[in-house]
């Protein structure tokens, strides 16, 4: 009986296997999608080295892409890339663990339920609106106390980048705070702790791998970051660490050469691909290490 | 408590609340901020009429149309992708080779930077395809942005599915695919709908990943195909930010206004179905 109904013009059984192959198909896309990523990133750059060198590209001082002197050497553009990863980062990680912290241990419900949309909020803002804040409000503010502050400058953007990136850090540590058991928490106060004590020294040393694993996302996000650098740092491949001077970051140079003319097959063109490259191999790094470090966890745990 | 102890909680307590009211500042002083810069001109321009040399004439109408027709064509792909992918996965893949390669291209995908796609986009989908600098190619590019994250929220939703519902239709005679569509599918429904609505409010504020794919141009007509050229709110913005009279800085504060309004009403009702669901499984 019920091999034979039938659904239009297949049995039923056939509609078990063409399901499983229609969604099998589907979930394929996302294998594509990597592929045809890696692909074109890779055969683009592989013409850019045919005519630069790869030694020149990594370790080259000078950064000139769109001039006639061409030059393209990414030291700039990686020392830009790290200097204002690390000013977000110095702000959003005591800022996030901070926040977290107050809200799994401290905070009441009542609270909670207020400041959990505000974080919401904040991690739905698109960059380019962190950019226009960098610009128009922190560098004219941070002016008032370093005069020598350059209207664009990697402090600002960076500055912007951590609050950027702070909702990201909340979120995930509180999750992971919440999964420190109770008994844990309740030895140390039988102990005689104090909730300063048992959140450093129970609870964060518990959750500390997910915090490095949140932390390396976050830098992930805040290397991967175009909109707030474009607009605020300057576009200027300078070779410095001097935060109130004006840098350029990877994606800022991928971005430039955009909104400027990089006619398709030249090698001003395909340097963007090189570049991107370079910044898909660091992200991808970072996943894997936050990724191993998570995974661990789940191990140690079960 | 000795004396040490004491400062010692003081200031660590210090330490939580200033992080805690510093967010809420930071929050505050953003949107005041934009809020006072952009409402002189926030007028019916702004949203009727095509960008202009002039800034008291200018409008994003040309964006916002780009902006609904580019992020309305990307949910359409990633939505049927990754909610098929998040149920092959969690459902059908187990520990196979394949879905631990889903799994890794997954993992993967979501990490790629934003401006990326918008780079291999330009190459493969605009010259490779030949697609041109259209919608079709952004919306593409933004589909596969925010797909994880639609299979994420699906997979997550379909393992809180208790198994002896799926274990209970199929004592009844169910075949895999009806326990699928029939058991599993209506209960992910809700959450990978808030998780499409946060996705289309992600796509809605990327501007890196189109304005490689569509460079900064003026659009001064709305768009009726696919194919046309296009830009999008969040890129109109960063052109009027870009300039350096007083008028479009007040224009692009007055346009942030416009996209924090969409984003934040889309942000509450994905918050809003999502406790009315949470409510229905509690009741």
């Amino acid at each position: 009986m019920q091999t034979k109904s039938k659904l239009f013009f297949i049995s039923k059984r056939n509609v078990d296997l063409f399901v499983k192959f229609i969604l099998l198909f589907a979930a394929l896309f996302t294998v594509a999608a990597i592929i045809i990523i890696i692909y074109t990133l890779v055969s683009e750059s592989l013409s850019f080295f045919s005519h630069v060198s790869l030694n020149e590209f990594i370790f080259g001082t000078k950064w000139a892409a769109l001039f006639d002197d061409r030059s393209f050497g990414t030291i700039p553009l990686l020392i830009g890339t790290l200097l204002t990863t690390s000013i977000a980062l110095s702000l959003a990680i005591p800022l996030g663990i901070g926040s977290a912290a107050f809200l799994s241990e401290y905070a009441s419900r009542d609270i909670r339920k207020i400041v959990k949309p505000i974080i919401e909020i904040l991690a739905g803002i698109p960059t380019v609106v962190y950019g226009y804040f960098a610009l128009y409000f922190i560098t004219p503010n941070l002016r008032y106390f370093i005069p020598d502050l350059y209207a664009y400058n990697a402090l600002s953007a960076g500055i912007a980048m951590g609050i950027m990136i702070v909702p990201t850090i909340t979120t995930l540590t509180e999750d992971a705070f919440y999964l420190v058991p109770n008994s844990l928490k309740s030895a140390g106060y039988a102990l005689g702790a104090r909730k300063s004590i048992v959140i450093l020294k129970i609870v964060i040393p518990y959750s500390i791998s997910t915090i490095f694993a949140t932390i390396i996302l976050a830098m992930g996000r805040a290397i991967g970051e175009t909109m707030i650098v474009t607009i605020a740092a300057g576009l200027k491949p300078t070779l410095t660490i001097n935060p109130f001077e004006s840098i350029m970051t990877m994606t800022a140079a991928i971005a430039q050469a955009a909104t400027g003319d990089a006619p398709h097959g030249t090698l001003e063109y395909t340097s963007l691909f090189a570049v991107a490259t370079y910044l898909f191999v660091i992200v991808a790094l970072l996943n894997l290490i936050s990724n191993y470090i998570r995974s661990k966890w789940e191990i140690k745990h079960d | 408590m000795t004396k040490l102890a004491i400062i010692q909680e003081f200031s660590f307590q210090t330490y939580l609340l200033i992080s805690i009211s510093l967010l809420i500042m930071i929050l505050t002083i953003l949107l005041t901020n934009i809020v006072l810069n952009g409402e002189n001109m926030l007028t019916p321009n702004l949203i009727t009429n095509y960008p202009s040399s002039n800034p008291n004439e200018a409008g994003m109408r040309s964006a916002i149309l780009g902006s609904l027709y580019t992020v309305g064509s990307a949910i359409l792909i990633a939505l049927p992708l990754g909610i098929a992918t998040g149920l092959y996965l969690n459902e059908y893949g187990g520990k196979s080779k394949i879905a631990s390669i889903i799994n890794m291209s997954l993992v993967n995908l979501a990490g790629v930077p934003s401006i990326i796609f918008g780079l291999v986009a330009l190459s493969f989908l605009t010259n490779v395809i030949g697609y041109g600098r259209s919608i079709l190619s952004g919306s593409i590019a933004l589909a596969f942005l925010i797909l994880p994250l639609i299979t994420v929220a699906t997979i997550e939703a379909a393992r809180l599915v208790p198994s002896y519902h799926r274990l209970a239709a199929y004592a009844l005679g169910a075949k895999k695919y009806q326990v699928v569509f029939r058991i599993v599918f209506p209960k992910i429904l809700p959450s990978a709908l808030t998780s499409s609505i946060l996705a289309l409010s992600r796509a809605m504020g990327e501007a890196a990943p189109i304005l490689i794919i569509s460079g900064l141009i003026f659009i001064r007509k709305d768009p009726v195909s696919l194919l046309d050229r296009f830009t999008v709110m969040p890129l109109q913005i960063f052109n009027w930010i870009s300039r350096p009279q007083q008028a479009f800085i007040e224009l692009s504060a007055a346009g942030i206004i416009v996209l924090l309004i969409i984003l934040i009403s889309l942000n509450i009702t994905a918050i809003y179905i999502r406790n009315r669901v949470q409510r229905a499984v509690i009741e």
